[in-house]
């Protein structure tokens, strides 16, 4: 592993993140496909996204949208102002910073009905 | 101190597979990687291959990935890296021998950017002027010595061998912001194409491995710019 700083991590993170989305994006269109098969088969299908186990991805979900967008912000305010580039670490732990505190009360809302 | 020391060996042609030497040496928390790799080679294993040449962070020979980040071995010293320290070739390059790799393919991609000015027209009687405000547009991309940190730190040049690399990237910028210079337009073509600077995700451990402080990244955005906007 090349031991890369802020910068190789946010863009590991960003990576993920973005085939994360993907990956939910495919479950979705599959999900609202299943309509083709008739409005029981729908229900029955919607039903599961009541397990716990999907609210507990559901905030993967939002987690991962989250971190996308902000980096993705960052990288875009950086590559229009490289003279910043100084401060890409500074902008970096900002990006965390928003992260937190949008994430974890997001994520307290999401869970609290599962307790 | 005492120091061991882990290098990743291999010899095209022969070995099949790289495999780790260990070597145990003495040396003084002010030594440098460098003096190491003498020790190792002059007086335990000869066979150990590696290029140098000033020994004093000028001539680029030397980079290597030094416990995990590229660095010139005659600039990092001992006490900067601990007792146990682990040197493998530069990622993303063919060995050729142990520590020695491959650039035929680096230096290509630098000759394909013309680092060099170009100016039709007659040349004047006397030097061609420059502002130091204009000379200091490219002052930081004057640097570059050509080691290959940068170019082998790079995550999209591991995966994609054709991305002509920051470093050549870099050696573009030192001519495309020169108020002297005219080829900008060429330059700009083949650094907007496919394997261009569209490459960079904007990853940053180039400018952290460059041995001379070059604002890689930096620069690399500034001709992003250029290319979108169109004006320097
Ligand atoms: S030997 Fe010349 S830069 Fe290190």
């Amino acid at each position: 592993m090349y031991r890369g700083g802020e910068g190789q991590w946010a863009w590991i993170l960003h990576r993920f993140t973005g085939l994360g989305v993907l990956l939910f994006l495919v479950i979705h269109i599959l999900d609202t496909f299943v309509i083709v098969f008739g409005p029981e088969t729908y229900d029955k299908v919607m039903a599961l996204y009541r397990h716990p186990l999907f609210r507990v991805s559901e905030v993967g979900l939002a987690a991962a949208v989250l971190f996308h967008a902000l980096n993705g912000i960052r990288i875009t305010i950086l590559d229009f102002f490289p003279e910043w580039s100084g401060r890409q670490r500074q902008f970096f732990y900002g990006v965390v910073a928003v992260f937190v505190l949008v994430f974890v009360p997001s994520a307290y809302v999401m869970l609290k009905p599962l307790f | 101190m005492k120091i061991t020391l882990r290098v990743k060996r291999f010899e095209a042609g022969r070995d099949r597979e790289p495999y780790w030497a260990e070597y145990e040496v003495e040396a003084e928390p002010t030594d440098r990687v460098l003096d190491l790799l003498h020790a190792v080679k002059w007086h335990q294993d000869s066979t150990l291959a590696f290029r140098r040449s000033c020994g004093h962070g000028v001539c680029g020979s030397d980079a290597m990935l030094i416990n995990g980040r590229n660095r010139l071995a005659c600039k990092v010293l001992v006490k900067e890296l601990g007792a146990r320290i682990t040197i493998e070739p530069m990622r993303g390059f063919s060995v050729v021998r142990d520590l020695i790799v491959e650039m035929e393919g680096f230096f290509a991609k630098y000759r394909s950017v013309q680092p060099y000015l170009i100016a039709d027209g007659e040349p004047p009687a006397n030097e061609r002027l420059q502002s130091p405000e204009q000379r200091a547009k490219f002052d930081d991309t004057t640097k570059c010595i050509l080691c290959g940190a940068c170019t082998t730190s790079c995550p999209s040049f591991w995966s994609n061998p054709d991305y002509v690399g920051p470093a050549a990237i870099v050696n573009a910028h030192r001519f495309l912001f020169d108020s002297r210079d005219q080829a900008a337009e060429e330059r700009l073509a083949l650094l907007g194409d496919r394997d261009g600077v569209w490459r960079c995700r904007t990853i940053y451990n180039c400018t952290e491995a460059c041995p001379r402080g070059i604002e890689v990244t930096r620069a690399i955005g500034e001709v992003k710019k250029a290319i979108l906007l169109g004006r320097r």
